[in-house]
């Protein structure tokens, strides 16, 4: 049986000002795993996460952390979990290593001064940390929470952007870590703007938008079934469609850019690949191309193309995607 | 709810007083330094005159008043400043995140602010008795009501704290409702002087009781009986600490 680190069923928030930001969502993550939950700006991840954290009320629903329940047993469950938010917070009147210090405090935990050294060393703090905090860099006080959120050792690590204005290099370094610490069991939780990265780090993705879960999979199976595969034959200049073509092509749902055609390879559990078959009827159709290839959409394809299902779909209920 | 993260209260504590130590000058110098000017001023105005009414130096009858008046303003000074720039940085939410009780998070400010309150009251007595005939006859007395307008204040800093969505909002508390109550409490004359009207609506102000038990612990002789004002300044500390723990608990003004 799946151990969850973290399970979320019918999640709903209604601010004052009458904003339905959360409208039933349920997720599970399972324990160790690296999940990632996307969405677009104003989908209701930061209002998820933020009840996660106890800064944000919950409506209806419940949470469990760890089989506990969050909202019952507040106290245990935030020991366990650490946060880092989306928007840069930092106390003005201390420098990177008490803040660390009173942040492990503040989570019932004696101060562990190496594994303190060890995340400012980690996280490119070292040499600053003598300095206030309002001396850092936009970047450097983002790398601050990461550590304020890793210093009382929590199994869950809930990180809500936290890559936003820290440069690519950093960021590589970043993800190591918490590719690190992931080996080592502990779940993390992730909203990202950067898709390649959750696709990279991720093994378990969940899609919302406008307050609710529109794909929930493991990140291989939502690449395979739902990620789209098409077959691409270039025929140089004014190339166009007839309705002939169109018909005869259906199978594939052709669509030209006016220099050739691209043909949706579909995926078949257990069959073979639909690209023989599309090639011959292209082939039999134009004749043989000046060049093609196969593209493969990524998540930011995925990301885009079921968050616009969505926008077209405004009254549907929360439904899993079928490939 | 209840006691749950000793360390983490401990924590908090420890962080709010580092955070007025940091910024001595202004928490603990700047009081004394303006209880010196008040001082001066009031002495070579007033001369050698006595109080009305209770027959003691004003002086002596001024020190302990600008003492009290300095801890109260030090103690809501200290968590109010803390809550609102907590608010206005977004650190807020490390409190809310982090597994403290209610009970615990108000005890920490609460005691950080009686701290503060109590090292600025030494500074002053340290810097003022010496000029004074200045006696400590109800040292219990003297304490108790430090620590409980300190508590009382710092309540007060809390709620003001978190009803405040702005600095703004926390300097029209300050100077349109702290300040004049601290100022028109007898700090600097007796209530006795008052015209009737003003007496009996002075009788509502748990600020006169505060500051005239304190005088009272150590000159002796006060305008109001101490057995009256000890049970005033109490029930008003109890009250204010409800308030703290319960709107605490419910995230009033805090969480969305």
């Amino acid at each position: 049986m799946v151990e969850f680190a973290l399970q979320v069923k019918g999640l709903t928030k209604s601010y004052a000002n009458g904003k339905q930001a959360l409208k039933g969502v349920s997720l599970e993550v399972p324990a160790g795993s690296f999940y990632a939950l996307l969405g677009p700006n104003g989908a209701g991840k930061s209002t998820l996460i933020n009840i996660l954290a106890d800064i944000v009320r919950p409506g209806e629903g419940s949470a469990t952390l760890f089989g506990h329940d969050l909202f019952a047993d507040r106290a245990w469950c935030k020991r366990r979990m650490g946060v880092v938010p989306q928007e840069v917070a930092f106390d003005p009147f201390f420098n990177p290593r008490e803040v660390l210090k009173i942040s492990s405090g503040m989570f019932g935990v004696k101060p562990d001064m190496a594994w303190i050294d060890e995340l400012l060393a980690r996280l490119e703090l070292t040499e600053h940390c003598g300095k206030n905090t309002r001396q850092l860099s936009g970047g450097m006080r983002r790398r601050l929470l990461v550590a304020q959120a890793l210093v009382h050792k929590p199994p869950l690590v809930i990180l809500d952007e936290p890559t936003a204005g820290v440069d690519v290099e950093l960021r590589r370094r970043l993800w190591d870590f918490m590719r690190e610490l992931n080996a080592a069991g502990t779940t993390i939780l992730l909203t990202t703007h950067y898709l390649e990265e959750a696709e990279e780090l991720c093994d378990h993705v969940t899609i919302v938008d406008k307050g609710k879960v529109v794909a929930d999979r493991p990140m291989r199976e939502l690449m395979r079934e739902v990620a789209g595969r098409y077959l691409w034959l270039s025929y140089g200049e004014s190339f166009v469609l007839s309705e002939d073509d169109e018909v005869a092509l259906a199978a594939f749902q052709p669509r030209t850019n006016g220099r050739g055609v691209s043909l949706t390879l579909r995926h078949v559990e257990g069959a073979a690949s639909s690209f023989h078959a599309a090639y011959e009827a292209a082939v039999t159709r134009f004749g043989p191309p000046q060049d093609a290839g196969i593209r493969q959409e990524d998540l930011e394809d995925v990301f885009i193309r079921l968050t616009h299902e969505h926008d077209e779909q405004p009254n549907a209920d929360q439904t899993k995607v079928n490939a | 709810m209840w006691p749950v993260n000793p360390r983490g209260c401990w924590t908090l504590f420890v962080r709010e007083s580092h955070r007025f130590m940091k910024v001595k000058m202004q928490t603990i110098v700047a009081p004394a330094l303006t209880a010196v000017l008040y001082l001066m001023v009031f002495h070579y105005a007033m001369g050698e005159r006595s109080v009305p009414g209770l027959s003691v130096p004003y002086f002596d009858f001024l020190i302990p008043g600008l003492v009290m008046m300095s801890m109260l303003q030090n103690a809501f000074a200290n968590t109010s400043s803390s809550i609102i720039v907590g608010k206005v940085m977004n650190v807020h939410i490390y409190l809310l995140m982090a597994p403290l009780s209610a009970i615990e998070a108000i005890a920490a400010f609460l005691a950080a602010a009686v701290l503060r309150a109590l090292i600025v009251a030494a500074v002053l007595l340290a810097v003022l008795a010496p000029f004074s005939s200045l006696g400590f006859q109800h040292i219990g007395l003297i304490l108790f009501y430090g620590v409980c307008g300190s508590i009382l204040m710092g309540g007060f800093g809390i709620i003001g704290g978190m009803w405040s969505k702005k600095f703004d909002d926390m300097a029209l508390i300050s100077n349109f409702l702290i300040m004049p109550l601290t100022f028109l409490s007898g700090v600097f004359y007796s209530v006795k002087q008052l015209p009737p009207l003003w007496q009996q609506i002075n009788a509502f102000n748990p600020f006169f009781y505060l500051i005239d038990g304190f005088r009272y612990g150590f000159i002796g002789v006060g305008d109001t009986n101490p057995m009256t004002a000890i049970w005033v300044v109490l029930t008003a500390t109890i009250v204010c600490m409800v308030a703290c723990w319960y709107l605490w608990l419910i995230g009033w003004k805090l969480k969305e």
